[in-house]
């Protein structure tokens, strides 16, 4: 992020450090001037709401980390403690729980929306490639974190996860038997998760920062999908997009805090406020919300390799995607088909949530099987042929122009 | 108006539920509680002390003789948001008890009567000895019974709404559990079980808890079986959540002032984007 423009500094302190470090000049470019498109809606509101969250369970985090016990005799017992006794634990562990939910909802709007506008395309390949691996991060620190409190869905799904291991050939056993640190899912699993649970927010930092570096590298994708072509297709970043966020930010963390105050536990499972029994297997093991889409593909094979290698590769197929899509038109408002697909991916996402929530049996599991070969089938068939047969409408020259337009 | 409107919302959810009935009547399917008005539902909802001290003396004089309470601390029963007794009150009801302490200056574990700081003991010593005087079935814990069972079991398009406004139905669960005992479907009898309809498999160790008329309540209230029940599932409720009156009361201030921030936000962005097409 090195600063393009040079800014003139009067306070003699400001100047001195400039000269050393020019982080006061970097600042100015970065957060202030940095040029963004004019015509930005909503949607790109959720980058900076996703990097709030981030903020906000690394605080909450920490602190109930002061309050927390790893241990499997004591988990259970010291998140009741936070509960009960330490002053206003309740408030710091239900804004840390459902602030896990609303992290992903914020990330899952993100991650649509750069599909949508086509902002993984050149040159933002890289930008989104970064992008997966905050997602594939947070989703592995998200499920260390559900196994702390050490309850019965806590427990179960630990052992349900960690098994899918044990489905490679030859290595499984092993693999399994290390990430457990013995032979069940005990006391070194759940202090390594902890270590783990505790580490990984901040390899996420990093990699947001990252992120962020080769967003303000190459610049802002927008609704039109077109390129930035001269100073007035831009506005500077602050005041117009700061304020802008802002704005957005206090509107989904009215909705945040109405589950944190009204409603802590109604993303979560029952069964979790019963303390982990490794001699009592719940009805149905089903994950947090947020994995349901993953937890169904993974059950749609009959395979338990089979299950395992697709699911992680409904992630890593991710990566590909710049190169997948062949379409030379970024946004989806100019490409009637591509428009049509996306939808219809979006509602075999929210099916595959759905299936995923419900017994792998009988009609579920059939509707889960055909949704998960249409999310493959989407990434590898659909859009690579798409860009070869779509006759996208005619693009405006310029962002002003699409602008002035619509106006 | 927020509570017509979600009342409203309720009422459409669950005419939907109740269309749905049928298909999932088949199966050994749970029973749906019947919903009780409490006064601790929805976003101003408070506890009843009344109830909740109510409550208090069926736990004492029926539950406890086979379940702990080990998240209940004494001092807990004069806090702000609960049955709210006196302290002399709770000392009183702690004096009763004996707990274990010690070791003293010569190393011998010793009894005392509980004090305001201690938890409600166990009847049994350990899961061993509760499982040995039960049948081999261990009373669970009842500190977070409430938050830790659902009332109602609908199909997945219409459940997330009911719950959404009505909760997960933990206390109509426990009060329609205790109050619900039915004869067995067919005479069909299970050694050591009991039948009732809200257990989960229909088949539960515990017998009928309630007989009516179990405790005397010093305030008038009929002791009623359904009486004692929904008193006490009230009770539990509160010690799932001691910090739900709190809770509700911070949220209100937060959202209140969100909303006026939110508003000026609003028009700050508003004004600066005034004067550019976008």
């Amino acid at each position: 992020m090195s600063g393009h423009a040079s800014y003139e500094f009067k306070n003699p302190v400001v100047r001195w450090i400039e000269e050393r470090l020019p982080i006061f000049s970097t600042i100015r470019a970065q957060a202030v001037d940095f040029p963004t498109p004019r015509n930005l809606n909503y949607w790109w509101t959720f980058g900076g709401i996703a990097a709030t969250m981030l903020v906000v369970q690394i605080l909450t985090g920490i602190v109930l980390v002061m309050h927390y016990t790893p241990h499997v005799s004591m988990a259970f017992d010291s998140v009741e403690h936070i509960m009960r006794d330490v002053n206003y634990g309740w408030l710091l562990r239900w804004l840390h729980a459902n602030g896990a939910s609303f992290f992903f909802i914020a990330v899952y709007i993100h991650i649509f929306r750069g599909l949508y506008y086509g902002s993984y395309k050149a040159p933002r390949e890289v930008l989104w490639m970064i992008g997966v691996l905050i997602f594939i991060a947070m989703m592995a620190t998200a499920f260390m974190g559900y196994v702390l409190p050490w309850g019965q869905m806590s427990y179960w799904g630990a052992v349900v996860i960690t098994n899918l291991f044990s489905a490679f050939p030859i290595i499984g056993e092993t693999i399994v038997q290390w990430l457990w640190g013995g032979f069940s899912v005990g006391n070194p699993t759940l202090q390594r998760f902890f270590s783990l649970h505790y580490l990984l927010p901040f390899v996420l930092a990093a990699l947001v920062f990252l992120h962020i570096w080769a967003l303000h590298v190459v610049g802002n994708n927008n609704p039109d999908g077109i390129d930035v072509k001269s100073e007035e297709d831009t506005l500077p970043f602050h005041p117009y997009y700061t304020m802008k966020d802002l704005y957005a930010i206090l509107v989904f963390f009215l909705v945040y805090l109405g589950f944190v105050f009204y409603s802590p536990w109604y993303l979560g499972h029952s069964i979790n406020f019963a303390p982990a029994n490794p001699l009592s297997t719940p009805a149905h093991i089903v994950p947090e919300w947020y994995f349901l889409p993953q937890y169904a593909m993974l059950r749609a094979i009959p395979d338990k390799l089979g299950g395992v290698l697709v699911m992680f590769s409904s992630l890593i197929i991710l990566l590909f995607l710049p190169w997948l899509d062949t379409s030379k038109v970024r946004s989806n408002r100019y490409r009637p088909l591509g428009k049509i697909f996306f939808w219809l991916f979006v509602i075999t996402c929210l099916t595959l949530g759905i299936a995923g929530s419900q017994p792998a049996e009988g009609a579920w599991l059939t509707v889960a099987r055909i949704a998960t070969a249409f999310y493959f089938a989407y990434f590898l068939v659909i859009l690579p042929l798409l860009g070869k047969i779509e006759r996208p409408k005619p693009m405006p020259a310029s962002i002003t122009e699409a602008v002035l337009s619509r106006h | 108006m927020m509570k017509k409107i979600l009342k409203m919302l309720a009422t459409a959810a669950l005419g939907l539920g109740l269309l749905a009935g049928p298909a999932m009547a088949s199966g050994g399917a749970q029973k749906n509680a019947p919903d009780h008005d409490y006064s601790f539902e929805g976003p101003f909802g408070t506890f009843d002390r009344a109830q909740l001290q109510r409550g208090w003396e069926v736990f004492r004089q029926v539950c406890s003789s086979c379940h702990s309470l080990k998240y209940l601390r004494f001092r807990n029963l004069a806090e702000p948001g609960g049955p709210e007794f006196t302290i002399e009150q709770a000392k009183a009801f702690a004096a009763e008890y004996e707990v274990q302490d010690g070791p003293n200056d010569e190393g011998e574990m010793f009894t005392r009567p509980a004090r305001l700081s201690d938890a409600f003991p166990s009847p049994y010593p350990n899961e061993q000895a509760a499982k040995a005087a039960n049948n081999g079935a261990l009373p669970p814990d009842l500190s977070l019974i409430v938050k830790a069972r659902e009332g109602w079991y609908y199909p997945w398009y219409i459940s997330p709404f009911i719950k959404l406004v009505k909760g997960n139905g933990g206390a109509e669960y426990v009060r329609a559990l205790i109050s619900g005992y039915e004869e067995p479907p067919h005479g069909e009898e299970k050694e050591g079980l009991n039948y009732n309809p809200y257990f989960p498999g229909h088949w539960i160790a515990m017998p009928p808890p309630l007989a009516g008329e179990d405790v005397e309540y010093l305030d008038g209230t009929p002791n009623t079986v359904e009486q004692e029940a929904t008193d006490v599932a009230a009770f539990l409720a509160w010690v799932s959540m001691p910090k739900m009156e709190e809770r509700k009361k911070i949220g209100f201030m937060a959202l209140l002032y969100l909303l006026v921030f939110a508003l000026l936000m609003f028009m700050v962005k508003h004004a600066i984007w005034s004067n550019v097409k976008h």
